[in-house]
């Protein structure tokens, strides 16, 4: 069904509500640690089959049914209008005061992000098909020849700060013509991503190097899955040796919570994890001077990443427990401490050719 | 010759301790003089069955000198009584009774009279008439070395037929209108009397205190005292007195609740014969009585002999005088200290027009307007843990008035100028009691209003989005907006009301709503 025709039967089963004396609601998947599950089978995060009801009369739902409703409106307008606009436009064009109050419709734009994800999930549909985009975050370089919308793009050819990579990468606007590389490098960090860039890593590596900066976003994790399934490459991520970089490599591998509706685009469960990790200190003979002690924070996200399911396998556990036992992480920067072409010459080229990753 | 002894000094100990009966300062004197003729005003009408018109007049005629008229429309003073009732202290039909009543001692208006004279050297004139169409007209003053009344003018004068007396004294004092003033002492006495018509024509105005009710306060019984009360003093002028021949006759006959069995196992533990003369007791034999009571089973004394204000007096009272939000009382059940009977009975009013704390303390339904601080009242309800009823602030923050009336036969008071009650455990309890029931009351009260104004502000809440919301329908369906608004409104209205024991969790399947993050 239509996108469009979707969300006119949002609109039509509420004003049937309306008719019938009812509580007028909207059916949303419930997108919580509680309403996912690991599914072994593709190794994935998936959305569970809780559904919660947004109701109008509800004090803690009514403000966020009416934003519901004013975004679904939106969307609808603006496909009719065959245009599209970015999440923070809508934001915008949302935002007024509500009749003589001092209340705005939405005050931050974090209050109407979760919602376009509340609609795609309740809808079954992308982002990218109501019309919305995000901004673009995430880099790209290496022997990739794409077709951007009819644009032809030559990814070895993007000087230091490489291809842009958009939220949207769907087949219908990103084509792959050309692609030559052995594997997939993620970088967490851009300004890793630019010293090894800088190093023309990924020319002597044969490779694609990557960075979402920090979180990869919706696009970087879709050009990542789509790379893995269509042209089968490797998919190793670098990232910090704390439970924050590791959580980011669960997220490209396994998928989000809040997004889980989505994993089966957004996920690569064959990706693999190359550094940092707690043993490497020991294994590259890494001065204690660059590590940093875990803070309180920190420990307790490392016990509750202890217990997620996809943290399960074995390599896993002990890295964690090790990094709960030393008390310390390590940021990739603490390679340069081995001198700066350390990482792209030593670290990561033996950790490829050992394959001492973890899964 | 000790009896004598004492009627002769009473009026020179008054002269030097007026302070014990409420003549301490110029203000309270004025108070005083009211008080006492209010309050057997009041007494007498009551007795009489007469609902009580009183007027009050205080007028200034030089500085700091008083004319205080009070007149009422009681069954009046027979004429040969006239002089006594104003003009000897301790003459007095209530003293010697046991019965609930709001004078007791007999000092009272005679007092006001010796006040009067020693403090502008004024007679105090008194007109009289039981209805008979002659009224008797007084002037009198006091002879203060014998304590008899001197009689200055004595006639009987024209007027209508009537019944009731007036009485006017010439007093030093200063009008005040402060929380211990006439004019509260009389606020509170329309309170706990809600029977009586009050008309004050006071310096600053005339102020009318209009009847509550037609319906006249249930009229005590008196009873004879109870073995438990009876203190050495007392037991003295009784044996003295008695025309019993036999001291177990005596007990029988002058007690309450005494039977042959008891008043003989009085006088083996006290080591009395029975049959010996009431008169012929030594100090010691007394003495041995007391003390013998103490190790005796006593049957308490009857309850039915109290007349409390009752819960619908108080409320309408409340209601009356203070135009409050909310109401609530409680009439305890009788109960006993030392013997001696005594009823709590407490009423609570909030809101409205009241802008801060009070409490209205009354012994007998007289206000009790000095000591505060050391009156069993307001001991118990500064025991009392407030923040269990539901209220916001400290009890001195609230808009709240709390009436507490103790009435008994003989109300324990610390002091001979009747203005706090002495706190006996028993009738401490009993007032915690009675002013903790109507707290819950006035709780469950509070906890309604909130759940109105939580439904209030539901409904607000939910009517703010109301237009963005049928925007957003019309939007995605074309159905037209204003039809949308009007649906919903009338949704509103109906689930706003009703469902609310749903709350907040009624609509979430297979989940709690706290997945909304």
């Amino acid at each position: 069904m239509e996108t469009e025709k979707k969300l006119k039967e949002i609109g039509l089963k509420i004003l049937d509500d309306i008719k019938n004396g009812r509580n007028p609601s909207i059916e949303i998947p419930v997108r919580t640690l509680s309403n996912i599950y690991f599914d072994e089978k593709f190794r994935l995060i998936k959305l569970g089959d809780k559904i919660a009801k947004r109701t109008y009369l509800n004090t803690a739902h009514s403000r966020k049914f009416m934003q519901t409703l004013l975004i679904a409106a939106e969307a609808k307008k603006i496909i009719e209008q065959n245009v599209t606009i970015s999440i923070r436009d809508l934001y915008y064009a949302l935002k007024h005061t509500i009749g003589d109050t001092k209340e705005n419709t939405f005050e931050e734009q974090n209050e109407s992000d979760p919602i376009i994800e509340d609609i795609e999930a309740a809808l079954n549909v992308l982002r990218e098909q109501l019309h919305l985009t995000a901004d673009r975050k995430g880099y790209l370089a290496g022997n990739v020849l794409i077709n951007d919308s009819g644009d032809i793009i030559d990814c070895s050819k993007m000087g230091s700060s490489g291809w842009a990579i958009p939220s949207n990468v769907e087949p219908e606007v990103i084509k792959f013509m050309e692609i030559n590389a052995d594997f997939v490098l993620v970088v967490e960090k851009d300004a890793v991503w630019q010293r090894l860039n800088e190093d023309k890593f990924w020319k002597k590596q044969n490779c694609i190097l990557m960075t979402g900066k920090g979180q990869p976003a919706r696009g970087a994790r879709r050009l990542i899955n789509r790379l893995h399934r269509e042209f089968n490459l490797p998919i190793y991520v670098l990232a910090d040796a704390d439970p924050w970089g590791y959580y980011m490599y669960s997220v490209i591998k396994q998928g989000s919570i809040n997004l889980s509706f989505l994993s089966d685009r957004l996920g690569t469960p064959d990706a693999k994890y190359i550094g940092l990790t707690t043993s490497d200190i020991n294994k590259f003979d890494i001065s204690k001077n660059v590590t940093i002690k875990l803070d309180e924070n920190d420990k307790k996200r490392v016990k509750e990443i202890l217990n997620y399911v996809w943290f399960k396998p074995k390599p896993w556990q002990m890295e964690l427990k090790n990094m709960l036992k030393t008390e310390c992480k390590l940021e990739l920067e603490a390679l340069s401490s081995k001198g700066i072409k350390f990482i792209s010459d030593v670290y990561l080229p033996q950790k490829i050719a050992n394959k001492e990753f973890l899964p | 010759m000790e009896t004598k002894h004492k009627e002769i000094s009473i009026s020179e100990f008054f002269e030097k301790n007026r302070h014990l009966l409420g003549y301490d300062n110029k203000s309270r004197a004025l108070l005083t003089v009211v008080k006492e003729c209010v309050d057997n005003s009041l007494d007498a009408a009551e007795e009489a069955r007469i609902l009580p018109d009183i007027y009050v007049k205080v007028k200034e005629i030089a500085p700091e000198k008083f004319e205080i008229l009070v007149r009422d429309n009681g069954p009046g003073i027979v004429r040969q009584q006239i002089p006594k009732v104003f003009g000897k202290l301790l003459y007095g039909d209530k003293f010697h009774r046991l019965k609930q009543s709001r004078g007791e001692q007999g000092i009272g208006v005679s007092g006001a009279v010796l006040y009067a004279q020693l403090t502008t050297g004024e007679a105090t004139e008194i007109k009289s008439s039981i209805g008979d169409g002659k009224t008797h007209y007084y002037k009198i003053k006091i002879d203060v070395k014998k304590n008899e009344p001197i009689i200055i003018e004595d006639k009987v004068i024209e007027e209508e037929k009537w019944h009731g007396v007036e009485v006017k004294f010439i007093v030093e004092g200063i009008y005040r209108e402060h929380k211990q003033s006439i004019l509260e002492y009389l606020k509170l006495t329309a309170v706990s009397n809600p029977h009586a018509h009050i008309i004050f024509d006071s310096p600053s105005g005339i102020i009318e205190f209009k009847r509550g009710t037609e319906n006249l306060p249930k009229e005590p019984k008196e009873i004879k005292p109870h073995l438990y009360g009876v203190e050495i003093g007392v037991l003295t002028r009784m044996l003295y007195e008695t025309r019993e021949r036999k001291i177990v006759n005596f007990f029988i006959k002058e007690f309450t609740r005494i039977g042959r069995k008891t008043a003989k196992q009085i006088c083996e533990k006290a080591g009395i014969d029975p049959n010996k003369k009431p008169k012929q007791l030594t100090n010691d034999e007394i003495r041995n009585i007391v003390n013998a009571v103490k190790d005796v089973k006593l049957l308490n004394p009857p309850l039915d002999c109290l007349s409390p204000m009752g819960e619908e007096l108080m409320e309408s009272g409340l209601k009356k005088e203070f135009n409050p939000e909310f109401v609530s009382s409680v009439t305890r059940q009788p109960a006993v200290y030392r013997g001696w009977p005594f009823q709590v009975e407490a009423a609570l009013a909030y809101g409205g027009s009241i802008t801060q704390s009070k409490i209205l303390r009354f012994a007998n339904r007289v206000p009790l307007l000095y000591q505060q601080g050391e009156c069993a009242i307001t001991k118990s309800i500064s025991e009392i843990d407030w923040k269990r009823y539901g209220l916001e602030n400290e009890i001195e923050k609230e808009p709240i008035i709390i009436l507490v009336h103790v009435a008994s036969i003989w109300v324990p008071f610390t002091s001979e100028s009747k203005e706090a009650i002495a706190s006996y455990p028993v009738i401490i309890k009993e007032i915690k009691l009675a002013v903790q029931e109507c707290l819950r009351k006035l709780s469950l009260h509070l906890s309604g209003k909130r759940k109105i104004i939580g439904m209030e502000k539901r409904r607000k809440l939910f009517e703010k989005y109301v237009d963005e919301i049928a925007n957003a329908i019309e939007e995605l369906t074309g159905y037209k907006k204003e039809k949308v608004k009007e649906m919903l409104l009338k949704i509103i209205e109906r689930k706003s009301t009703i469902g609310e024991k749903n709350g907040n969790g009624e609509e979430v399947e297979g989940n709690r709503s706290e997945d909304f993050r």
